[in-house]
């Protein structure tokens, strides 16, 4: 019985995908918001990268909302998780070659992640992935002796702070009468490091901002007590 | 074959899968990873719904313009939406965890029949006899206990 | 490129299947990150740059690292007992 149910739930919903699939109209798109964006953003905002433009330029409320949205999900976590225990016997600490590659890779780690997040507006890439990238790096070296742990403090001020600056760097463009997060700045020249006003800012704001939040994460996940 | 068909094969593919994956699934890690499958085809969904044959990145480099550009709106979107979406991921495997701390099994039957018997206990109804048997009528005669 | 797309689509749809299937929640697991990884080289076919790095560092590699350290908690990390 309900391997015959099954079957037929799955062959309900291949009928109904194949229908949607069927009356699609595959490839005949005019992107009308888009092809405006890629002809404006260079003049307008000064990013190399449109995607950038877009993120932090015509959708940074979004891209804050979003920021909200994983902090809610962050510490919606670690309340389920819950505090480990005291008596909780730490993990054992790591072989050679672990240690070792943490040691190695934590610098190299740092470095490509922080180039991510500076070149967000002219290469692909940006705060977010380079702050995944940060939170991995610091990590790492939890992983390889998982007896120092991470200070939440530290993490919890790095996070508060990367938030509150966006949201002033979004401020600070109100008092002159123009709308909330608003691009400041200078634009430059299109292309160079120092270019696209204060969407660079924004970006480390985002990138410093996930990176935290999510070692945080990892941190409390890893030192849960292990269920036998 | 037209590589989009190709690419919005891959699309509903996933969709089919997840879904089923949702709905048919038992073991609540598995429904975890079903749910991150759906996700990743709703994103080549939305990615796909501006695609163009033969445009490039919307990346200028070396202040050379290209003709035809991809959209970046739904790259922007589907780029917050991943991110989101490994925030879900998170949020419901540290659910399965305390489940699992406070239940003892990650099994959707035994955590649904646990579920109704906390959820009768809080509301103070009488468990009944079997969860297969119909719910007995009010106007016929009290029925034998325990059903098949 | 058509050559190239059907065989990351397939590749990444057989995964999907085996994510499912597989009795073993580590090969699952693997499974899951060969769909992410196919997934962000369709992205860079469909010329979406950021999003293929997006998916790369976040799908592939940290949805499977906070997998892994859930089912080493859940213990369900056992690779060869399982027969």
């Amino acid at each position: 019985m309900q391997r015959f149910t099954s079957a037929l739930f799955l062959l309900g919903l291949g009928v109904l995908i194949a229908a949607i699939f069927r009356n699609m109209d595959l490839a005949a798109s005019t992107p009308i918001v888009g092809d405006a964006i890629n002809a404006a953003a260079a003049q307008q905002v000064g990013a190399a990268n449109f995607v950038t433009s877009v993120v932090l330029g015509y959708r940074g409320f979004d891209t804050l909302m979003e920021l909200t949205i994983l902090f809610t999900a962050a510490t919606a976590g670690g309340l389920v998780l819950g505090k480990p225990r005291g008596d909780a016997r730490p993990d054992p600490e790591a072989g050679l070659v672990l240690r070792a590659g943490a040691d190695l890779f934590f610098p190299l780690l740092l470095v490509v992640g922080l180039y991510i997040i500076l070149h967000g507006h002219l290469t692909p890439g940006g705060g977010f992935q380079g702050g995944v990238i940060l939170a991995v790096a610091f990590f790492l070296p939890l992983l390889a002796r998982p007896g120092t742990p991470m200070s939440h403090r530290a993490v919890s001020l790095i996070e508060g702070l990367a938030g509150a600056s966006f949201i002033v760097i979004g401020l600070l463009a109100m008092p002159e009468g123009q709308a909330f997060l608003t691009p400041l700045l200078d634009k430059g020249q299109l292309g160079s490091l120092l270019s696209a006003g204060s969407l660079p800012l924004l970006y480390i704001a985002v990138g410093l901002k996930v990176g935290s939040e999510l070692a945080g994460l990892l941190a409390q996940l890893a030192a849960t007590e292990a269920s036998d | 074959m037209d590589t989009i068909i190709i690419l919005y094969t891959g699309a509903f593919g996933l969709i089919f899968i997840g879904i089923a994956g949702i709905v048919l699934s038992r073991h609540l890690v598995r429904i975890i990873f079903a749910i991150g499958l759906l996700e990743a085809g709703a994103n080549l969904l939305l990615l796909l719904a501006t695609w163009r044959d033969g445009a490039s990145a919307p990346i200028i480099v070396g202040g050379r313009v290209p003709a035809l550009m991809a959209d970046p709106v739904p790259q922007a979107l589907v780029l917050t939406a991943i991110v989101i979406g490994v925030g879900i991921l998170a949020l419901a495997l540290s659910l399965a965890l305390r489940v699992q701390h406070a239940w003892g099994t990650l099994d959707m039957r035994a955590i649904r029949l646990r579920l109704e018997e906390e959820i009768d206990d809080a509301a103070g109804i009488e468990p009944p006899t079997s969860a297969d048997a119909p719910a007995p009528r009010p106007t016929a005669p009290a029925t034998r206990e325990g059903g098949a | 490129m058509d050559w190239l797309t059907l065989i990351i689509v397939v590749v990444m749809l057989a995964s999907a299947v085996a994510v499912l299937l597989l009795k073993d929640f580590l090969a699952a697991l693997a499974a899951f990150s060969v769909v992410s990884l196919g997934l962000s080289v369709l992205f860079v076919i469909v010329r979406a740059p950021d999003v293929a790095m997006t998916e790369a560092a976040i799908g592939a590699g940290l949805g499977s690292l906070l997998f892994a350290l859930a089912l080493r908690r859940l213990g369900l990390w056992r690779a060869r007992d399982r027969g």
